[in-house]
C-alpha cells in the first residue's frame, strides 16, 4: 500500500477486512501484521470510531 | 522495569552497570543474564553492509516490549528486566539491542532473558534497511531460534 497514513469512512460494524478492502484492490498478503490501537489483533476484528488501524511486513528488530 | 528506544548509539555494559546500581538492591540478585544484539557487516551471504537504519512503530514498539518484559516477569522468578533498542541510522559493531534480566538463580533469568529477545524480534515493530555495496535492501525475515522454548509468537 506504501501509505504513512490515511483517514477512512466506514460503515457501522465495519472489520479490519473493510478498511484493506478500502485502501487496496489486492488481497492481503498472507504474513502481513495487523495491529488496531497499537495492539496485535486479526482481520475479522470489529473497528470503532476513532480506532487506528496498521498493515505492516514481518518485523525484523533486534 | 524499563524499555527504551532511542536513536543514539549506547555502550551496553555501561548501561548495565548503571541500570543495575540504581535498580537491584545490593546483596539480593544472584545471578543477571545479558544479551547484546550487534550490528554485522555481513548478512544472508552478503559481505560490505556500511550501515543499516531501524524504522518502528513508535508508540506500539514501546508498548509491545513493555508487554512482553511484563510477562516475563510475572512468568518467571526474576527481579527485573531492561531493555534498549536502537533505532535510526546503525553502523556495523554498535549495539542494537540490550536485553538484562536480573533473578536470584540463573534459570530463571536465562529462560526470561531468551523469552524477551525472541519475542522482541518476532514479534516487536521494527524493521531492518540495509545499505549493500548493490544499494539499499529491506530485511525480510529474522533468523529463528531453534532452541526457543514459547516465544509468544
Amino acid at each position: 500500500m506504501g501509505k504513512a497514513d490515511d483517514s477512512l469512512e466506514l460503515a457501522d460494524g465495519a472489520s479490519v477486512k473493510d478498511a484493506w478492502a478500502q485502501v487496496s484492490s489486492d488481497d492481503l498478503p498472507n504474513n502481513t501484521l495487523i495491529a488496531v490501537n497499537m495492539e496485535y489483533t486479526d482481520i475479522s476484528h470489529v473497528l470503532n470510531e476513532g480506532d487506528e488501524v496498521a498493515f505492516f511486513p514481518p518485523v525484523t528488530g533486534g | 522495569m524499563k524499555v527504551v528506544v532511542q536513536v543514539e548509539n549506547f555502550d551496553p555494559w555501561v548501561e548495565m552497570k548503571n541500570y543495575q546500581d540504581a535498580n537491584i538492591p545490593a546483596g539480593k540478585h544472584g545471578g543477571s543474564v545479558t544479551f547484546i544484539g550487534s550490528m554485522r557487516d555481513f548478512n544472508e551471504g552478503v559481505d560490505g553492509i556500511a550501515s543499516m537504519y531501524l524504522d518502528h512503530y513508535p508508540g506500539m514498539t514501546e508498548k509491545h516490549l513493555e508487554r512482553v518484559c511484563q510477562e516475563a516477569l510475572d512468568r518467571w522468578d526474576v527481579m527485573d528486566a531492561f531493555v534498549i533498542h536502537r533505532v535510526g541510522d546503525i553502523q556495523p559493531d554498535e549495539a542494537i539491542v540490550l536485553v538484562g534480566v536480573w533473578s536470584e538463580h540463573r534459570s530463571a533469568a536465562f529462560d526470561a532473558c531468551r523469552f524477551i529477545i525472541n519475542d522482541l524480534k518476532h514479534r516487536a515493530p521494527f524493521w531492518k534497511k540495509e545499505t549493500r555495496p548493490e544499494g539499499e535492501h529491506w530485511v525480510e525475515k529474522n533468523t529463528q531460534d531453534d532452541q526457543a522454548t514459547n516465544s509468544g509468537s
